[in-house]
């Protein structure tokens, strides 16, 4: 154990001093899970909190990539210092995954933005643990901002992206109607969104409602602010200094009030639940693991039976 | 450290230089998915330079290169180098053509493994494996 102190003391100064495999390998560690990454998110905690988080989400093929790209390249060619957590499913099968972001984020990664690849690997929860404690990584040693990538289809990945100081959900013409926007709950978590291909038609049509379904959430009082609307054609270019613009103004927007204070906290008690979640549902899996059928009791009296004694015990680590 | 044996094996994939044929190097992903492999695939047209900072920021335990123009002679021993250089002890294993004669030359070079025409999903995964095995010892 003492040398799995001093590696990750090593690790956590020489990524302070800019070595960027030292942080390659403390996000594998957090990615892991387990001890080490409990000792990792010990040690960055405090050094974190100082960054500006994105989350992009939105269905497979909107364009989020190449919107990730060129955001993340012209913030690294201009005075920040970006990193990217791309985030690709995993095969429910194999376990195993094809992460593909890098095709698109070469000209950003030459820039000097930093690119991570993850796979969700498939544990339900697992992604909601983790990614957190990378952005912690990123966020101690000075990556501003960090943008989070991720495929929107799944809960779990809206909750990763909802996790973000900036929300963009990105959608695209004949992306599904109004419903469907309903539907998705997209509406709740978004603080921008982005109309992408929009030089496709259809594209006035899938912002008109966005529209529609904005004014519906103002009517019900749902939302608070109003997100902005902006639309792209990313692999043109087009309106991506817009794009750029909305982000930064809703980092002001955010940072100038007590707004940033507001939704970190919901952040933190966020990632408490998730973390607490995690180790109660691995309580409950080692106490059924050698549960006999008992004829005669319901599921849901045994359930009960087994909570009542689990609360009495200290069992977790 | 703990956990290690559990987790994925993670291999950047990629060709380097002008040749196209890229055929190969996704069947090869495919394959490497399926053995339950994570995949970082980089694709087409890439440099040693990209090469090496993907295996860093992504921290690889192996790296896959697909070569199919006659350049391996030159190219295999300049990726393993410039993975030396910058400190990652990842092992380097070709794909694509590469003839018999050729071997033991890409063996002295450093190459963990060649995998010629013909080699089955199997043949892809264990080689992969192996050679992340040998490291790890």
């Amino acid at each position: 154990m003492a040398s799995e102190d001093s590696t990750l003391i090593s690790l956590v100064e020489k990524a302070s001093e800019g070595d960027r495999r030292s942080v390659g390998r403390l996000l594998t560690l957090v990615e892991r899970g387990g001890d080490s990454a409990e000792q990792v998110a010990e040690a960055t905690h405090t050094l974190s909190g100082k960054s500006h988080v994105i989350g992009i989400t939105g269905a497979p093929g909107a364009g989020k990539s190449t919107l990730t790209a060129c955001l993340a390249r012209d913030l690294a060619v201009s005075e920040y210092k970006p990193a990217v957590l791309a985030v690709d499913p995993s095969s429910p099968l194999t376990g195993g995954a094809i992460l593909g972001d890098r095709v698109r984020m070469e000209e950003a990664s030459e820039a000097g933005a930093f690119i991570r690849s993850m796979a969700t690997r498939g544990h339900a929860g697992g992604l909601a643990l983790a990614v957190p404690g990378m952005v912690r990584v990123f966020d101690a040693f000075g990556f501003n901002p960090i943008i989070i990538e991720t495929v929107g289809v799944g809960q779990v990945e809206v909750d990763v992206a909802s996790a973000a100081d900036t929300v963009v959900v990105v959608v695209t013409s004949g992306w599904g109607d109004a419903v469907q926007a309903n539907k998705a709950g997209l509406l709740e978590i978004a603080d921008l969104f982005v109309v992408n291909k929009a030089d496709r038609p259809g594209a006035s049509d899938a912002r008109r409602d966005l529209e529609l379904m904005i004014d519906l959430s103002q009517l019900t009082g749902q939302a608070v602010r109003r997100p902005e609307i902006v639309m792209t054609t990313a692999t043109e270019g087009e309106g991506l200094d817009e794009f750029k613009k909305a982000i930064f103004e809703h980092k002001e927007l955010l940072f100038e009030g007590e707004q940033i204070s507001i939704r970190r906290s919901k952040r933190w008690k966020a990632e408490v639940r998730s973390r607490l979640d995690y180790l109660l549902s691995e309580v409950a899996t080692e106490s059924i693991e050698n549960l006999e059928e008992e004829k005669g009791s319901s599921p849901g009296s045994v359930a009960r039976k087994i909570a009542k004694n689990l609360l009495k015990k200290d069992e977790l680590r | 450290m703990n956990k290690k044996e559990n987790a994925p094996i993670r291999i950047v994939l990629a060709k380097l230089g002008l040749d196209g044929h890229d055929r190969g190097l996704k069947v090869v992903a495919r394959m490497l998915r399926d053995a339950g492999m994570e995949v970082v695939y980089l694709g087409l047209r890439q440099t040693t330079e990209m090469v090496v900072t993907a295996v860093e920021q992504e921290d690889a335990d192996a790296v896959g290169i697909s070569m199919h123009n006659a350049g391996h002679l030159t190219l295999a021993p300049r990726i393993v180098k410039a993975l030396e250089d910058a400190g990652l002890d990842v092992p380097v294993v070709v794909g694509g053509i590469v003839p018999e004669s050729d071997l033991e030359a890409m063996a002295e070079a450093g190459v963990a493994g060649v995998l010629g025409p013909g080699s089955s999903a199997e043949d892809v995964a264990t080689c992969v494996r192996e050679a992340v095995a040998a490291r790890g010892e």
